[in-house]
């Protein structure tokens, strides 16, 4: 099934640690995935299981501290195979993919935009960095942009500044200006998160939408279980910087086979429960990351740790593309 | 509600905001009549500045000379106003110079951080213990007088107050969101210094370069007093009053030192005014 699509993004064991003073954080710890060209990778996980850090990782956006250790980050692009890790960090080459072939949105529309410019030369801003175009030509791009994205009266809109937008309208802006480029790939960091359920389920609408006007691919990052269900064809379920299960949604969401992605399901309150009824919660926290237990992160807070979690457990492959790092999952189901 | 928006830019709000502080709107008006008093001084005054007259020296005002002569008969009233050119040129150069280079230097210090940093921080602190006045003295002893010497010295001398409010801002600024998203679009990091975090710290820079105009028009004022500033062969207010330093000229001719005197003091009083305004409408705190 995985083998006759298109990849667009090849992520190989990737390491990704923050050196503070002494102390070494592995955020990334041996991820790998791939994404396909046309369809959506739901990454989803706790906060601070290091999906962020992976994302920022693929365009070299880490801050000072952050490095890649290990790994390989191929994207496929018309010209052929770039390992991204392999380029300079703001340099040239990355800046060229960066926007124009592989757009990011973040997490907070509220301080993503800079206050003292309007919203028409921010966006123009990001046309003109990447393509020789006239800032007319430019100008009338970004109000077809922000009318696809259901900006009414677009082009009096562009003279506005960001204060002048509400939070919807603002990530809709920054939606605008990842894609007025037409990248192939989306990176959406917890597009949602900042904003309220009505608003996220009209973003959730567009983001499909413009996948399916343009064929962008788009990781989606989220601690939302439903919204992944809802946008993703495969998931990957992330905890301490591990993948920890992948496979299409219907494999993950309808046979969860890791004990994390079952309790993750279970927590997930329902609308309708009795008032007397508790909350599913995981038993433990996550641990610090600069001092993880050896073996399996997930085993102190797991209801079936044996003896053989004390070792990192591998990837054992459940069939179609469903695969899982569990050793109670290993031999068939 | 179409027109109102779309002109709503933050300079704009800014700029109204200032228009109501009554204050601050006197010490535009002094300014600005003082300006354009300078600019138009040959239309003013039909004497020249440096026209010596010996026959005529010393004199009280009168209608040919609105306020007298010196001591080398030359017109009072007509040195003031061209001198107001000089003096102003002189505080606001040397103000917007210190700012320039302050800036710049704190834009590189604050937003790359590492060596280059420390080595600029330890040398402001280096500007900073010395009395400002001490080392413009050494400085004017040392590079020489002269018009352009002065306005050097002020800005090289001046530069470390902006230096540390950019570098400040830049610290804290460099964090933000937008500047994260803006290398998540490829914008290179000149750009994002200098297009993107640069008008988000220029609003202390102005009331700084304001507030400082002020502060050189004083210190040009008291170096020609003592004859150590812009020489007398084009005229400053500073060097009007520079008469005035024998105790019978205070005396006998009030002309010479009152004028220019007073035209400083309102000419400072009114930035302060401008400044002080400023401060209230441009300050992050709000």
């Amino acid at each position: 099934m995985s083998a006759d699509r298109d990849v667009i993004l090849q992520v190989e064991k990737l390491q990704t640690q923050f050196q503070v003073g002494r102390r070494i954080v592995k955020a990334v710890n041996g991820v790998s995935f791939r994404v396909e060209r046309g369809r959506t990778l739901g990454v989803v996980g706790e906060s601070g299981c290091g999906k962020s850090v992976t994302a920022h990782s693929i365009l070299q956006l880490l801050p000072k501290l952050g490095s890649i250790t290990d790994g390989k980050i191929t994207y496929h692009s018309d010209n052929g195979p770039i390992v991204l890790n392999k380029l300079r960090k703001n340099g040239g080459a990355i800046r060229a993919i960066r926007g124009k072939e592989i757009g990011m949105i973040f997490q907070d529309p509220m301080a993503s935009l800079n206050p003292v410019y309007t919203i028409g030369n921010q966006i123009c801003e990001n046309i003109l960095q990447h393509e020789n175009v006239s800032k007319k030509e430019a100008a009338a791009r970004a109000v077809e942009m922000l009318t696809l994205l259901g900006i009414p009266r677009a082009e009096a809109r562009l003279k506005d500044y960001p204060h002048q937008f509400s939070g919807g309208m603002k990530q809709r802006v920054m939606i605008a200006m990842a894609m007025v480029c037409n990248p192939k790939l989306l990176i959406a960091d917890e597009p949602t998160t900042a904003l309220d359920v009505t608003i996220q389920a009209q973003i959730l609408e567009l983001m499909k939408e413009v996948q399916v006007k343009y064929g962008t691919s788009i990781i989606l990052i989220t601690h939302n279980m439903g919204i992944v269900a809802e946008m993703a064809d495969e998931i990957a379920v992330m905890y301490m910087g591990r993948i920890v299960e992948f496979g299409t949604v219907r494999q993950v969401l309808g046979s969860p086979r890791h004990p994390y992605t079952k309790a993750l399901l279970n927590s997930v309150p329902v609308l309708g429960i009795g008032k007397g009824e508790r909350l599913q919660t995981i038993r433990g926290s996550t641990p610090d990351p600069s001092d993880m237990p050896e073996g399996c992160e997930f085993a102190p807070r797991c209801d079936m740790a044996t003896e053989r979690c004390k070792s990192v457990p591998d990837e054992t492959d459940l069939g179609g593309g469903h695969c899982v790092r569990c050793w109670n999952c290993m031999g068939g189901t | 509600m179409g027109k109102t928006a779309a002109k709503s830019s933050l300079a704009l709000r800014n700029w109204e905001k200032l228009c109501r502080n009554k204050l601050a709107m006197v010490g535009f008006a002094i300014i600005s009549v003082m300006i354009l008093c300078a600019i138009l001084a040959p239309v003013l005054s039909s004497n020249k500045p440096d026209e010596i007259d010996l026959s005529n020296r010393l004199m009280p005002p009168s209608g040919e000379h609105l306020l007298g002569t010196d001591k080398l008969g030359r017109d009072v009233f007509a040195r003031i106003l061209y001198g107001a050119r000089v003096s102003i040129l002189i505080g606001l150069s040397g103000a917007l110079g210190g700012a320039l280079i302050g800036t710049v230097i704190g834009c590189f210090s604050g937003y790359l951080g590492g060596w280059f940093d420390k080595i600029t921080l330890r040398i402001s602190e280096i500007f900073m213990t010395f009395p400002q006045l001490i080392l413009v003295l050494i400085l004017v002893v040392y590079i020489g007088q002269g018009l352009f010497n002065l306005i050097l010295i002020f800005a090289v001398t001046g530069w470390t107050g902006t230096y540390r409010l950019v570098r400040g801002r830049f610290l804290s600024l460099r964090e933000e969101n937008y500047v994260d998203a803006c290398r998540a679009f490829g914008i290179g990091e000149l750009s994002i210094m200098f297009r993107h975090i640069l008008p988000n710290t220029l609003s202390p820079v102005i009331v700084t370069v304001t507030l400082a105009t002020a502060g050189y028009i004083l210190a040009e004022s008291g170096l020609s007093f003592l004859g150590l500033g812009v020489p007398s062969g084009i005229p400053t207010w500073g060097n009007i009053i520079n008469a005035a330093k024998a105790v019978d000229v205070i005396r006998n001719n009030p002309w010479l030192w009152l004028p220019p005197g007073l035209a400083i003091s309102l000419f400072v009083m009114g930035v302060n005014f401008l400044g002080d305004g400023l401060r209230d409408v441009l300050d992050p705190n709000q």
